[in-house]
């Protein structure tokens, strides 16, 4: 009886325990949550009304003049793109080089190791780096150095989820194409690779996603500007270096000008990443 | 210390970047009929203005960035851009060893815009030194005895002055510390003139507007920032008082008295100073901005463009130098400026000659 | 791992060759990078520490004036908003992963997951604008006025004054928060990933012994995958220590030690990103630019390296 009630009275302790913490967490859970929310909500609240068609088709101008962020805009998809053609090709034959050739070998270790790294290190620092290869030796900023910095950022994106996907590839793919005499190089460009390919577009996805947002190397490399340009040699504008300089700027024009390429921008990147997911979604299914 | 430096590594590391530079040079060499200009700050608003009304005349289009003076200097010794602008004139023998030609392009007035809920900050008195000791955390709050003693009447509030500043390199910071230099010894002796300094108090902003959007944004604000900045965007901007005694409202007027003072006769590639010059009405902090173009320039039409586009500046500028509240060269400046633009050659001949 | 890999030698084939060749090129890719960035950023900062020798990473002085450099003030900056962000970052991810695998009702679990990761997508910049337009006139009207009334009684710790200063808004405590609010989709993403790997079975063993929810993560959840835990947090450190856009609209930029949280200070990242468009080339500047540089490659690399290992430990687990 009394061994009971003791163990009755640590019972109601233990789940009283339980409860509490679960409401802390649950608690922090909603707080964090209402915090992203704010951000979101300020976005939409802030960067709506700027969307016009203006916004697209006028270039940055001078506060009063009807200014708007076309040649970021334009600037933007000009640097992205030629970023992602560089990057996506070489972060798909490192991700193939480690899912297929190198597998557990210790280059390979040392290789995906070194690209989980490079995945998290300071996009400032790549910045830096593209400045005293690309920009010093050009003797000018240019569309091409921004490129440059944003294939390198793509780079290893790209590599980590072609690996990940690649080794979902089922075995027996690879066992079967062997078997009737295909080389490696085959198995892989006809059967391994094209069974990835919706993962490896998830992956090319979200690398863009990730580099069209990435602020700080432009500033190092492409440098911005007030103009439509597509000379690929001179500095060229980008949505978020435009965002920075406007945000920055004591100019209500300007400010809101920069809230609604920030509403613009990060709709591209939520719109991209449920791209990927959805993709993702149908491969996965379709396996 | 480690002493690792693969100097061979980074050397063919460059080559190759230079290497696919090149070729990318190669197929994309469409002449660009846009002039590039980056540097200073401070006259970015002029300078954008005549660049849209040039543009409209049929001229070339420029892309200025206005990235800070130092940035400037660093980015047309590199020959990045077309031409530099800084607000702070070069060492002539810097200027020598990277064959550049200097010249000034207008002049303009650094103000204090403050942000005091409550007040009217355009009727507020401010003092040189009130000014230096409000930058080295020695006056902190705006009811501090020394702002009131000088402002009878307004009751300041027992607020924390947050004094902004520009965190990029500036020369709207070399004017105006150049200037609470000269005023202030302990200033002088601590922090000192130039275009980046180690402030003893306060936040760091980038670019002029960065700086005016701190103010703008911070209950008891203070910084100084070009007068353009803080008039396009309606700041107020305390009265300081200058070198004869008299508080002195910022004014096109004001500047225009302290520009009247500049001695160009003695000035070094027309460098001068019109800081704390004697008279009754002028403005305590005035100077002119100037512009760097290479005298060997790469490519000799994109510099007869640049000299093209500031003729016509000189000639046509004067409405919007007006609306902005800078003043332009006296005339005579002006022409000294054309005469030097010969120095800028390409095979042997100017590029550019001015019509008479 | 149910077939050798594929190296068979079998007839040398030009096709085979090459696609082997480059495969292997991009792999080399990846570490001459690497090794690149890291010679690069040594080589153009080795004057900095040729002329303040290793005293650079410890002098407490950025004075352009007068031509002298320290990393000092950068470097506390940097880590201290970044350890102040974990601190406030980490128990709410936690919280969120531990609510998306445990408490949240099923249907719920993938959109709120999936809102979670698309928040770590959202570009730093706007977390930036946000601290700096939305976050900094709320910290310096009612947040900081606050704590500092209510957090008085703490004695100050040499020159340290915790909650004291003016309540600028922008400064070290309000660079923490935008950094805690950007790294806590990456931490609770990362943390569920996780608490996801443990066995179902080891936590129904649990429960069928009558522990509770509780008792259950903290008894048989936390010590099977403590390390990837670590791993997580460390991977949301990495992130913070080279932020550059959302930590420059809200540090303040003052090249300083703080004496408070309200203090303005600087980070590696934001210093860079001000000062590196005006340093000249060749100049003392732009050396002492590049070896922070240097010294952030440095520090992420270890925190990094640190976070990977703890990740794959777990996973192998």
């Amino acid at each position: 009886m009394t061994i009971q009630a003791i163990n009755h009275a640590r019972y109601i302790r233990r789940r009283v325990v339980s409860a509490f913490m679960t409401v802390l967490c649950s608690v922090a859970a909603v707080i964090g949550l209402i915090f992203l929310g704010l951000i979101l909500w300020t976005l939409v609240e802030k960067g709506a009304a700027g969307l016009s068609p203006n916004l697209f088709t006028h270039s940055m101008k001078t506060p009063g003049q009807g200014g708007g962020l076309g040649n970021a805009i334009v600037g933007s998809l000009i640097q992205v793109g030629m970023g992602t053609l560089l990057g996506a090709p070489l972060g798909m034959a490192v991700g193939v080089y480690l899912a297929e050739v190198g597998r557990e070998g210790r280059f390979a270790s040392v290789v995906r190791f070194v690209n989980d790294i490079l995945l998290s290190a300071p996009s400032v620092l790549v910045g830096l780096f593209v400045y005293q290869i690309v920009v010093v030796p050009m003797g000018g900023f240019s569309a091409i150095a921004g490129s440059i910095a944003l294939a390198l950022l793509a780079m290893p994106v790209i590599a980590r989820t072609t690996e990940d996907i690649m080794k979902l590839v089922p075995e027996a793919y690879r066992e079967g194409s062997k078997a009737l005499g295909a080389r490696d190089s085959t198995t892989v460009l006809k059967v391994t690779l094209p069974a990835a390919f919706g993962g490896i577009l998830t992956g090319v996805l979200l690398a863009v996603a990730r580099i069209s947002g990435e602020t700080a190397p432009l500033i190092f490399t492409s440098l911005g500007s007030f103009n439509w340009s597509e000379n690929l040699t001179s500095a060229m504008a980008s949505l978020p270096i435009a965002i920075y300089r406007y945000a920055s700027s004591p100019y209500e024009e300007w400010v809101d000008l920069a809230w609604s390429g920030a509403l613009i921008i990060t709709l591209g990147v939520l719109v991209l990443n449920i791209a990927s997911r959805i993709s993702h979604f149908l491969v996965s299914g379709r396996q | 210390m480690f002493h690792f430096r693969n100097k061979t590594l980074m050397a063919s590391a460059r080559a190759l970047a230079a290497a696919v530079a090149i070729s990318a040079v190669g197929v994309v060499s469409a002449a660009a009929g846009e002039i590039t200009g980056a540097g200073a700050t401070f006259p970015a608003p002029i300078y954008t203005k005549w660049a849209e009304q040039y543009a409209a005349t049929g001229g070339d289009s420029l892309n200025y960035q206005a990235i800070g003076s130092g940035a400037g200097v660093t980015q047309i010794i590199n020959r990045t851009v077309d031409f530099g602008a800084s607000d702070t004139a070069v060492a002539p023998e810097r200027l020598a060893s990277q064959n550049l030609l200097q010249f000034p392009a207008v002049i303009g007035g650094v103000v204090i815009a403050v942000n005091i809920p409550g007040v009217d900050g355009n009727a507020l008195k401010l003092t040189g030194p009130i000014i230096a000791d409000i930058y080295l955390g020695r006056v902190r709050m705006w009811n501090d005895r020394r702002i009131t003693a000088i402002n009878p009447g307004v009751s300041l509030p027992a607020l924390a002055i947050a004094p902004a500043y520009r965190a990029d390199s500036s020369g709207t910071t070399n004017i105006f510390t150049s200037y609470i230099a000269s005023i202030s010894l302990p200033f002088q002796s601590q922090v000192g003139a130039g275009n980046s300094v180690a402030w003893r108090a306060g936040i760091g902003a980038p670019g002029n507007a960065g700086v005016a959007g701190a103010i703008r944004n911070t209950r008891g604000g203070f910084g100084y920032v070009e007068y353009a900045y803080a008039t396009e965007n309606r700041m107020q901007t305390p009265m300081i008082q200058n070198r004869s005694g008299q508080f002195v409202r910022p004014s096109t007027a004001a500047f225009s008295a302290a520009a009247a003072q500049a001695n160009w006769a003695n000035a070094p590639n027309l460098a001068v100073s019109m800081n704390n010059t004697v008279g009754a009405t002028n403005w305590p902090i005035v100077g002119p901005t100037y512009i760097m173009i290479p005298k060997n320039p790469a490519d000799g039409d994109r510099a007869a463009a640049v000299l093209k586009f500031f003729d016509w500046a000189f000639r046509n500028g004067s409405p919007a130098a007006d609306q902005l509240h800078y003043v332009m060269l006296p005339e005579s400046v002006r022409t000294q400026v054309r005469a030097r633009w010969a120095q800028v050659k390409s095979g042997g001949r100017p590029v550019y000659t001015p019509a008479r | 791992m149910t077939t050798a890999p594929l190296e068979g030698s079998r007839r040398f084939h030009l096709g085979e060759n090459l696609f082997r060749a480059v495969l292997f090129v991009a792999a080399v890719v990846v570490l001459v990078t690497m090794g690149a960035i890291l010679i690069i950023l040594f080589e153009s900062g080795h004057v900095a520490f040729q002329k303040f020798g290793v005293a650079f990473i410890w002098l407490n002085q950025w004075d352009p004036v007068r031509d002298l450099y320290g990393a000092a003030p950068a470097i506390v900056g940097t880590l201290a908003t970044s350890f102040l962000a974990l601190v406030l970052a980490w128990p709410i991810g936690f919280g969120i992963a531990y609510v998306l695998t445990e408490i949240c009702p099923r249907p719920l679990r993938g959109p709120v997951g999936v809102a979670v990761e698309l928040l770590a997508a959202v570009p730093s910049i706007v977390y930036g604008m946000w601290g700096f337009f939305v976050l900094a006139p709320v910290m310096s009207t009612t947040v900081q006025p606050w704590l500092t009334e209510k957090l008085a009684f703490l004695p100050p710790v040499g020159e340290f004054y915790w909650f004291s200063g003016a309540p600028v808004g922008v400064g070290l405590f309000t660079a923490s928060v935008v950094l805690a609010i950007m790294i806590l989709p990456f931490i609770a993403a990362a943390s569920r990933d996780v608490l996801q790997t443990t066995p179902q079975l080891l936590k129904e063993g649990g429960y069928a012994m009558g522990a509770t929810r509780w008792e259950v993560l903290t008894g048989v959840v936390i010590p099977a995958v403590r390390g990837s835990l670590f791993g997580a947090v460390f991977l949301g450190l990495g992130r913070a220590l080279g932020e550059t856009m959302a930590v420059t609209f809200v540090i303040g930029n003052a090249n300083r030690l703080p004496d408070s949280f309200y203090a303005p200070t600087a980070s590696i990242a934001s210093i860079v990103a001000n000062e590196f468009p005006d340093a000249d080339q060749g100049s003392l500047k732009l050396a002492s630019l590049f070896a922070l540089g240097f010294i952030l490659f440095v520090v992420s690399f270890f925190v990094l390296a640190l976070a990977r290992l703890l990740l794959r430990q777990g996973r192998m687990a």
